[in-house]
């Protein structure tokens, strides 16, 4: 069972040869005896899923039920759950219970899906190897000495594990992408706007976005069929129609114009990684497509200028954790700087606190021109760069991260950290979308194959991505630690 | 040495939207502590700003009645602090693009000439909640009731010279945005507040002084207080040879002085950027020309068109421009009565000498707009005389009957204007008054004018002072002269 995509267990649920409740019970048995290894969960809600999964049953029978109705999911620890804790992986919010749904959250209930916990993740988003979750590292199910990625590797070591079918990530520089493709999953970040950000707790808002982690382009379809769309609570999420995302995932690529960005093959590729990401181009090439160089002169300038600009929101964004109204609170202030200052001191890891200095730094009287507006400014240069060489070509191919998942607690500087985002980072700059898909292994750990496409272009990139898992068997490929722990 | 001073003014307007600036939860006054504060006022994890369309009217209309420049694109801005009722650690206002531009507005002096102010530019944002420091025993409580109710900021240049300028400037303010319906303007609720940036200079120099910024001067008696205060404070500052410090200040009214508050060195950097979660604001032309085409008459067009079609006085035209009760009042009465002179007359002398003594505002008047109207009416008309009208106004502020007609009939204060009638009164009160008829007699006519008051009196005691006081005149001179 926990083999399959959300596309068959959809329609195992339908033929009525499976319950929601067999199959929610089969999840969070598998989660009870796997995860106290993984650490992939924060929060398991399993009786309030035995609930849903009852009325899901239910729904069901009476005739009552959509595509998604009875399948398990997980979300990220940064949507906002009613009554049950949203900790953003922080021991700041370690005592939050959200009193509200994200609109998300709201939209995935209301297709009948079912949550079944909350997963681990880098603390507030910030991080690329989920090391910086206050509740602890999450291993790969790959290789127990790697890391999942980050920020969204609880939800990606989840599905790669077979603990859930798939999982809401969020992505503000690559983090659905690079954990997906380190624990071999499929990981789609719409473009901006897409997808409602009410109630998925702000890291850099101009550049956070939603989406659906994986076994396949098709579950992802799915998903962003339930998820997308406007939402009048989001000022930035567009008003703009829904496809149906399934429906073109069978068009032909013949004739698809592929780009490879000249400097998505440089310096500090890993050779595995550059080889299965060629090797995937080939297969595009035999299902019809061209291929040709482009360039993004501007890329290298990304991880500067996005080290400028989402610590500067972040900065604010995380002001409101001041211990007077919710979250962590300092035992006996003395006043209220001492109540300030020891409530963030105490509450904030030390990647968070970086970035609020960095951030707060950089929005200072005197600094304000020389980093944020010049850092807008390379913003809109890198935009262009992408509006430029999708003139040329419909889609963008490279690898989502220079390396397969590094060791934990391989990278110590944060700034070799940083770099891990180098091809990311872009994306969420100039606001397209990004999908990422299982593409071949380099030394045992899983590679991906980053696929970008212009702004809406989502139906484009999972059309492409799933034709490559038709030819393909990348996606299908289950870590032993799945097997060991049925 | 002659000093002049120089005041700036920043006024905070709570725009009269029905929900926040960015929420849904209503801006009423006087709820329980937080219990108009939704998950965005509180600003818990996740939740985002949803711009308030009506606000983005009313800052435009304001705009437009000062004759300001409205730019295509505003945009919000984060300002950021640390403040227990500043729920997000942020307000969100306008730093770079506010939504009105330069614009200016007329004031009027006690000497009824007229000066504009320049007006720099106006900007939304929002309001912050409240810290209560009574009742907690040594604790602080907060109130976010007020947290993202919707302000203008309108700041002006430093084009005032005194005190009382800045209070014309302030009333001016207040009468423009209550005219608009955009602010109930209720000072006291804290509708409108005020900064006051005062510096002095020696006459004749161009340069500015160092200014002061007094903060949160919240009546138009405590912005000419403070700003006495403060002027006094820094001449004699620098004639002892100090210097004014850049530093904003407190105003105590209960000692009348100003206090330091914050030097520039201890000021804030807020570090202000754009909000990444509102889009920018972008108005089209024809938004603005509907909006300036809902616009009503505001103040000065008033004032201008109370002296030349209606002929009153600058004075006149000047007070009862000055808010709009007042003026949707005096021209309801003008309406009924078709005299605008009696209307003025009576509005800013018996109505207003009522409403001062009882304290009430014109909006609480007993004596409605349409009552008064039909009074005057009744003068006009002679059904009464001005004596009697007096008695109906005060019967009608006291509620012993719902019009004048009403009044004068149970009362019986119709005017005598039967010649007949009043000629028999006149011959008993001459009859009466042998001694009276005999000194009128002896005296020299040029005196008798005088001495006729006696009798006219007497009529008048006779009638209940119903007789009309010009027949009554008329005819006892008549009368008088023929016994001569």
């Amino acid at each position: 069972m926990h083999d399959k995509t959300v596309t068959q267990l959809a329609a195992a649920l339908n033929s009525g040869e499976l319950s929601s409740k067999e199959l929610t019970s089969h999840f969070l048995q598998r989660i009870e005896k796997a995860d106290g290894t993984l650490n992939s969960f924060i929060t398991v809600t399993a009786e309030q899923a035995l609930t849903q999964a009852d009325a899901a049953d239910k729904a069901r029978a009476s005739g009552d039920a959509g595509t998604l109705t009875g399948i398990p999911l997980a979300l990220k620890d940064i949507y906002c759950t009613q009554g049950v804790k949203t900790s953003c992986g922080s021991k700041m919010l370690d005592n939050f219970i959200a009193p509200y749904d994200a609109t998300v959250v709201e939209k995935l209930s209301a297709a009948g899906t079912i949550s079944l916990g909350k997963t681990n993740m880098d603390e507030f988003a910030m991080g690329s190897s989920n090391e910086n979750s206050y509740y602890g590292s999450v291993k790969n199910p790959w290789d127990l000495s790697a890391v999942p990625g980050g920020s969204s590797g609880g939800s990606a070591a989840a599905v790669a594990a077979g603990l859930v079918p798939a999982a809401m990530g969020t992505d503000t520089g690559g983090s659905i992408r690079q954990p997906a493709a380190f624990c071999g999953i499929t990981g789609l970040k719409p473009t901006y706007g897409r997808v409602s950000r009410y109630g998925i707790i702000a890291y850099a808002s101009s550049l956070d976005q939603a989406g659906p982690m994986a076994r396949s382009a098709e579950d992802c379809a799915h998903l962003l069929n339930v998820i997308a769309g406007h939402d009048v609570r989001d000022s930035t999420c567009v008003a703009r129609g829904v496809p149906d995302y399934t429906e073109t995932l069978n068009a032909p690529l013949s004739g698809l114009k592929i780009g490879l960005p000249k400097e998505y093959f440089g310096d500090g590729l890993d050779p595995e990684v550059e080889k299965a990401v060629r090797d995937a181009v080939k297969v595009y090439e035999s299902l019809g497509a061209t291929v040709r160089d482009v360039s993004l002169p501007h890329t290298h300038y990304a991880i500067p200028a996005y080290y400028v600009i989402a610590p500067a929101e972040a900065s604010s964004n995380l002001s409101r954790y001041d211990g007077v109204r919710f979250g962590h609170r300092c035992k006996a202030p003395e006043d209220l700087i001492d109540l300030y200052t020891r409530s963030r001191a105490e509450g904030f890891g030390e990647e968070v606190k970086r970035r609020i200095l960095i951030g707060t730094h950089t929005l200072s009287e005197g600094f304000f021109d020389a980093y944020y507006t010049k850092a807008q400014k390379v913003r809109r240069l890198i935009r262009q760069d992408f509006l430029d060489a999708f003139e040329d070509v419909d889609v963008l191919m490279g690898p989502a991260s220079p390396t397969p998942a590094f060791d934990l607690g391989a990278k110590k500087d944060p700034v070799s950290m940083y770099l891990q985002d180098i091809y990311t980072i872009a994306v969420n700059l100039a606001g397209i979308p990004g999908i990422s898909v299982p593409a071949g292994f380099s030394n045992g750990r899983p590679v991906g194959l980053q696929i970008l496409g212009t702004h809406f272009a989502e139906a484009q990139l999972l059309n492409v991505a799933h034709q490559f898992q038709q030819a393909t068997d990348w996606h299908l490929k289950r870590p032993a630690f799945a097997e060991e722990n049925a | 040495m002659q000093w002049e001073t120089v005041i700036g003014l920043e006024v905070h307007v709570q725009l009269a939207t029905r929900s926040k600036i960015f929420s849904g939860a209503s801006t009423a006054f006087g709820a329980e502590p937080n219990t108009q504060a939704c998950a965005v006022d509180l600003g818990l994890p996740g939740v985002l700003p949803v711009l308030n369309e009506q606000a983005v009217a009313m800052a435009v209309q304001f705009g437009l009645a000062v004759h300001a420049e409205i730019p295509e694109v505003s945009v919000f801005d984060r300002k950021n602090y640390f403040y227990p009722d500043l729920p997000k650690g942020y307000q969100t206002s306008q730093m770079y693009h506010p939504i009105v531009g330069p614009g200016e507005v007329e004031i009027t002096l006690d000497d009824n000439t007229t000066k504009r102010i320049r007006i720099h530019h106006a900007h939304l944002e929002e309001d912050a909640g409240k810290s209560l420091h009574e009742d907690f025993h040594g604790m602080t409580g907060i109130d976010l009731n007020r947290a993202g109710t919707p302000l203008l900021e309108i700041v002006s240049e430093p084009d005032m010279r005194n005190a009382k300028e800045a209070a014309a400037y302030l009333k001016a303010i207040h009468s423009i945005v209550t005219y608009l319906g955009i602010s109930d303007g209720n000072m006291a609720e804290g509708s409108m507040r005020c900064d006051v940036n005062v510096s002095v200079r020696p006459k004749g120099q161009e340069a500015f002084g160092t200014r002061a910024e007094i903060k949160n001067v919240n009546s138009f008696r405590f912005v000419e207080r403070a700003i006495a205060f403060e002027v006094e404070r820094q001449i004699e500052l620098i004639e002892d040879g100090g210097k004014v410090v850049q530093e904003t200040r407190l105003f105590d009214p209960e000692r009348d002085e100003t206090r330091s508050m914050r030097t520039k060195e201890e000021a804030n950097d807020y570090r202000y950027f754009p909000c990444p979660d509102l889009l920018p604001v972008v108005l089209d032309q024809a938004y603005l020309d509907h909006l300036r085409s809902q616009l009503p008459e505001l103040p000065a067009d008033k004032r201008a068109r109370f002296q030349t079609s209606l002929g009153l006085s600058a004075y006149d035209a000047h007070v009862l421009s000055a808010s709009r009760e007042m003026a949707e009042f005096f021209e309801e009465v003008h309406r009924v009565c078709g005299d605008a002179k009696q209307a003025a007359n009576w509005v800013q002398g018996e109505l207003s000498g009522a409403l001062n003594r009882d304290n009430l505002t014109i909006q609480n008047s007993p004596v409605s707009a349409h009552q008064l109207g039909e009074l005057i009416s009744r003068v006009l008309d002679d059904t009464i005389n001005g004596k009697a009208a007096k008695q109906v106004f005060q019967a009608l502020w006291n509620g012993q009957g719902s019009s004048a007609d009403e009044i004068i009939e149970a009362k019986g204060l119709k005017q005598v204007t039967d010649t007949g009638a009043i000629e028999s009164m006149i011959d008993q009160v001459i009859a009466e008054s042998p001694a009276q008829v005999a000194q009128y007699r002896d005296s020299e006519p040029e005196k008798r004018g005088k001495m006729i008051g006696y009798f006219v009196g007497q009529v008048m005691k006779a009638s209940r002072g119903t007789a009309n006081p010009q027949q009554v005149n008329g005819l006892l001179k008549e009368k008088l002269d023929a016994l001569l």
